[in-house]
């Protein structure tokens, strides 16, 4: 086997014996990067300098026997990140010069275990986006059919772990952004629970919504992902001061007596074949483990992709005022005064995604419309809260498909930006009740293009969704195939 | 309810963009279609039901009033499209 | 047509907090730009606020002096615009839920009533950035930004429509200033900007039961300009509408060197804020308990002060008001009560010999040299008789540039009293032998030269004969 088809528990193995130094395993990542990458393209920015420091820094640790989890293991970062001194643009053009200043909490977490950082992944411009396509760095193929999209916005990020060019990556999830592109990629991908993982020095798009979290080759990495991310930080107002559970404690291979909820919204005519065919087959071994199944209900999951468009749309707004030209970023070379300089730094510097939010965002905010669109939505969210509260009376978790449909093809939606939205139909009412999902490989289509299915647990229920997903794993083998290349 | 192109104008103006008139007219159909969609939100009725702001319950988060340093002028102006002396430079404002 | 203006205040006053209001910065005034700065109050991506917990306390302060009700669950907004100044592209304010609202001061203009001015709401918002224009270095074309002072705590503080005419506003203006320079939460500085106004006013004909248009007239930042802005702007909008026109709803400025208020058409734009929660910060939740504890926690304010001195001390209005001036002020003051002193005579130095000490030397009360403590030993000389009241100026003066105790420089320079009469009838009747033309003066009926003799006298004895004493005994003499 590969250093690069490794595990970060594998290969921690490996580093603590010595078998391998994470100078090695950096050099086979950086290798692996550069033969992938003219095919894929999931990094904007590779830091091979960097990484190969970072990976010396990591050896003398572990030759002093301070070795971490991650210490010494190749990871890479969305874009969305921001690492004090390495170039950071959110795959946005108005950020194509910006070096930032400060790094994010997650980063520096992951910089104190030891973690080795090899780049900054592609993903939608300002992870407005379900396919990459909205990146100005080009779209991201999926490494397992490059004419098809890897998903989005954190594409890059799981088409990095599926094209082995990284252990393990970071990437964001605002409306499915993390659990989405891992089930087109055919990786984990877990969405903590809003506030359970600092956002601060992490590139806001819709700041109610947005949540950091792990993709990762298994189970077992999602957790030790978590667990190095996980927790309070005094600098991000709405991170949750609540205690970090042990998260590989809590994969016991055990799940006898769990109750899965199947929402019969979520269980719809018009479902792909292949994933309805692939979670008919997830239930059979879930029950096989001694699993109970509940039929629930969530009875405003069918107003969600609209209450999600007006609040992630009207916070993207606002959030996007400040990339103004004036203190970073893109400016333009034509203004002849103030006015001209905002608006034509903006609209040089932002792609038509970016600019069709924040249209629509502003216009949900305005004089006359703000309670009918954006207070509204914010009131349909509360029932949408409450569904997944009164489900959780009843159920353990919530087995649901991570999206209607395995990835699309390059170019087969951008010129609808509705039916794109409504792709995110799954995993969009998550983020807004402010829960947890994961995405585990749970099988694959006819054409070979992998299929997830997606745990949703309670409010900090992290620890209940990784022991499902293991058991799931640890009775499949989905997550040991490879992509072709 | 129809976007017209004035209002797609409007927006753009509160929004610092500006627009061509392909965009303007592009934007003009995608928003009417989205905000037709979003219409189906008129459905529920949600009298006496309260806004969510924050997804998950939290109230009180402070900081004690303890200066930190600060990063330093070179390192806030470092990204700066235009400076003059320490200060970030934009086109004469008239006041 | 009679004219009746209405005027309402909106101020703000910046907080004497260590940091900044969402960061870590430090609020000092005048440093080199964009210094005091760091990722949250540069706007950069990704940066996050968190709240400086003592800015809410002291809108809890401002609140309960202003006697507002204290709101149980305020949120913080985000008010959405575009200026170079504004780093985020958006200010972090309140809106709906300001922290304090329904409160209210009585304010005392000369010759009037005393009058209620309700005060609509207290909210706590960031300062913005500061623009330059012209000779910076390196500046020869465009505008500068500094950020130092963006992210720096506010309250704005918004009254009701309730002025009528411009000293009405300066009264109510200064008790705002003094209340909250009192409590300690602003410096209050006019001229670094740390207490800004902006007048909204219009008239309407008397008896009219709806208020006309109103100008918002921006940053007026002195009693004296306000007073002079409101005074034109109500002039100016009345003979517009005399002259057939009408009042335009606009942002004016007011240009303190010709004294009078220009439209900002230039930067005129109808203003959509598109306020919204601002998702990035908590809602503030303000217990019961908490409100008490503040409220237990607060000085005693200038105007109950005030009737304190009166009734407690027999003070005069006027001698109360002006030791309530400022709360260093009133302290010094009830220090000397401490130390057992007459009150009124307390008062008398305190208005008299230390004001005028303070203004010529331009410290401030809590440097002045001569400290309570000093000031009674002196106050107990004189009512002991040891000198006169003045010498006691005298020592006063050397009090204060030697700090020595005035006992102590009485002692060492021989200033104690003269009031044995037969060293003082001997200083007379050399006097009188001398001035003989004088003494026959006096006797013919020239009363006013006792002024004369007496200053002679006190003259001679180098200040140190009692003043009392000098008159009993030349009276004697004269008549005698
Ligand atoms: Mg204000
Ligand atoms: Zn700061």
């Amino acid at each position: 086997m590969e250093i690069y088809d490794l595990t970060i528990h594998e290969l921690h193995d490996k580093l603590k014996t010595g078998e391998v130094s994470a100078v090695e395993a950096t050099s086979a990542m950086l290798d692996r990067i550069e033969t992938v990458e003219p095919q894929i393209g999931s990094f904007i920015t590779v830091a091979p300098e960097q990484a190969l420091a970072d990976a010396a820094a990591a050896d003398r640790r572990i030759a002093a026997k301070d070795i971490d989890l991650l210490t010494g293991i190749p990871l890479a970062l969305k874009d969305i990140f921001l690492t004090e001194g390495i170039r950071t643009t959110c795959g946005s053009k108005i950020l194509n010069n910006f070096v930032p200043p400060y790094s994010a909490t997650s980063f520096e977490k992951l910089k104190q275990a030891g973690a080795v950082l090899l780049g900054k992944l592609n993903q939608d411009e300002f992870a407005m986006g379900s396919s990459n396509e909205s990146s100005a760095y080009g779209c991201t193929r999926n490494p397992w059919d490059q004419t098809r999209i890897p998903g989005g916005s954190s594409g890059g990020s799981a088409a990095a772990i599926a094209a082995r060019q990284a252990t393990a990556t970071l990437g964001t999830d605002t409306g499915g952004s993390i659990r989405q592109p891992a089930s087109h990629c055919g990786c984990v991908g877990l969405k903590p629970t809003y506030g359970r993982v600092s956002r601060y020095g992490v590139i806001a798009y819709a700041s109610s919504l947005d949540q950091v979290g792990p993709l990762t080759r298994d189970v077992t990495d999602s957790a030790i992902m978590l667990a190095a991310v996980a927790g309070h930080d005094p600098k991000d107002s709405t991170s949750v001061d609540v205690a970090v559970p042990d998260y590989l404690a809590a994969l016991t291979g055990t799940i006898k007596g769990l109750r899965i909820g199947l929402p019969k919204e979520y269980y719809i005519a018009g479902l792909d074949a292949d994933v309805q065919s692939a979670m008919n087959s997830a239930i059979e071994t879930y029950r096989r483990l001694g699993a109970e199944f509940v039929d629930i209900s969530l009875p405003h999951t069918d107003y969600a992709v609209a209450t999600y468009y007006l609040i992630a749309t009207a916070e993207a707004s606002s959030n996007l005022a400040r990339y103004d030209g004036v203190r970073f970023g893109h400016r333009t070379e034509n203004a002849d005064n103030l006015l001209e300089m905002y608006c034509k730094s903006r609209s040089e510097g932002f792609g038509a995604e970016v600019k069709r939010r924040i249209m629509l965002g502003t216009y949900a905010l305005s004089a006359g419309y703000y309670d009918a669109y954006y207070v509204k939505a914010q009131k349909v969210r509360t029932l949408i809260m409450r569904d997944f509260i009164q489900a959780f009376e009843g159920v353990d978790v919530i087995l649901t498909p991570v999206a209607p449909t395995p990835a699309f093809r390059i170019g087969e939606k951008t010129n609808d930006p509705l039916q794109m939205y409504l792709s995110d139909i799954f995993t969009i009412p998550v983020n807004l009740a402010g829960t947890c999902g994961i995405s585990v490989p749970a099988g694959f289509s006819a054409d070979g293009l992998p299929i997830g299915l997606q745990l949703i647990g309670k409010p900090f229920g992290e620890e209940t969704i990784l022991r499902a997903a293991h058991a799931f794993e640890q009775a499949t083998d989905w997550h040991m195939k490879r992509a072709p290349l | 309810m129809k976007i017209t192109a004035a209002n797609v104008e409007h927006v753009a103006r509160l929004a610092r963009l500006e627009l061509s008139d392909e965009e303007k007219n592009l934007f003009a159909g995608q928003m009417d279609a989205i905000l037709a969609y979003v219409e189906k939100l008129k459905e529920l009725d949600t009298d006496g039901v309260l806004p969510t702001s924050h997804a998950v319950p939290m109230e009180n988060a402070f900081r004690e009033d303890v200066t930190e340093p600060p990063i330093g002028t070179e390192k806030a102006l470092a990204n700066s499209p235009d400076r003059a002396d320490a200060f970030y430079r934009v086109p004469q404002i008239i006041e | 047509m009679k004219f009746q203006p209405v005027i309402g205040l909106e101020v703000h006053v910046q907080l004497k907090t260590n940091s900044k209001i969402f960061c870590g910065c430090s609020t000092a005034f005048g440093s080199s730009p964009n210094s005091q700065t760091c990722p949250v109050c540069l706007g950069l991506p990704g940066a996050l606020p968190v709240l400086n917990k003592q800015v809410v306390e002291f809108a809890i302060k401002a609140g309960l002096s202003t006697n507002c009700s204290i709101t149980p669950r305020s949120i913080f907004a985000r008010k959405n615009y575009f200026y170079p100044d504004l780093p985020k592209g958006y200010q972090i304010s309140q809106f709906e839920e300001p922290i304090c609202q329904h409160g209210w001061l009585d304010i005392q203009v000369e010759g009037q009533d005393q009058k209620r001015i309700g005060i609509t709401r207290i909210h706590m918002e960031e300062d913005a950035g500061k623009l330059v224009h012209g000779e910076i270095a390196g500046l020869e074309k465009g505008s500068g930004v500094d950020l130092n002072r963006a992210c720096t705590p506010l309250l704005e503080v918004v009254s009701d429509p309730d002025l009528r005419t411009s000293d009405e506003a300066v009264a109510y203006l200064k008790q705002l200033h003094q209340i909250v320079t009192w409590l300690g939460i602003s410096d209050g500085n006019m001229e670094e900007g740390s207490f800004r106004c902006d007048a909204n006013v219009s008239v309407m004909p008397v008896g009219a039961a709806q208020f006309g248009t109103r100008a918002e007239i921006k940053n007026v930042n002195s009693f004296k300009f306000v007073k002079q802005a409101i005074e034109y702007e109500i002039q100016r909008q009345i003979d517009l509408i005399e002259d057939g026109g009408t009042v335009v709803q606009e942002t004016r400025l007011f240009d303190p060197n010709s004294g009078t208020t220009r439209s900002m058409r230039g930067k005129e734009e109808a203003h959509d804020y598109r306020y919204f929660p601002d998702p990035d910060l908590v809602p503030l939740v303000i217990d019961p308990a908490w409100v008490e504890r503040s409220r237990s926690e607060l000085p005693e304010l200038p105007e109950k002060k005030k009737q304190r001195f009166m009734e407690s001390y027999s003070l005069p209005a006027y001698d109360a008001d002006v030791l309530t001036a400022t709360r260093a002020l009133a302290e010094y003051y009830e220090e000397c009560l401490a130390l057992q002193t007459n009150p009124k005579a307390a008062s008398n130095w305190i208005m008299g010999e230390v004001i005028r000490g303070l203004n010529d030397s331009g410290l401030p009360i809590e440097e002045c040299p001569v400290t309570p403590r000093l000031l009674t030993d002196l106050l107990r000389l004189i009512e002991e008789g040891t000198i006169s009241g003045k010498i006691a100026k005298k020592v006063f003066d050397e009090v204060w540039k030697s700090g020595k105790d005035p006992k102590t420089i009485v002692e060492e320079q021989g200033l104690v009293q003269v009031s044995d009469s037969s060293a003082i009838e001997a200083i007379i009747d050399d006097l009188l032998a001398r001035e003989a033309g004088q003494v026959a003066e006096f006797r013919s009926g020239k009363d006013k030269l006792l002024g004369f003799f007496v200053g002679q006298v006190m003259k001679a004895s180098k200040g140190k004969a009692n003043p009392a004493v000098v008159n009993d005994l030349l009276l004697k003499k004269l008549k005698g």
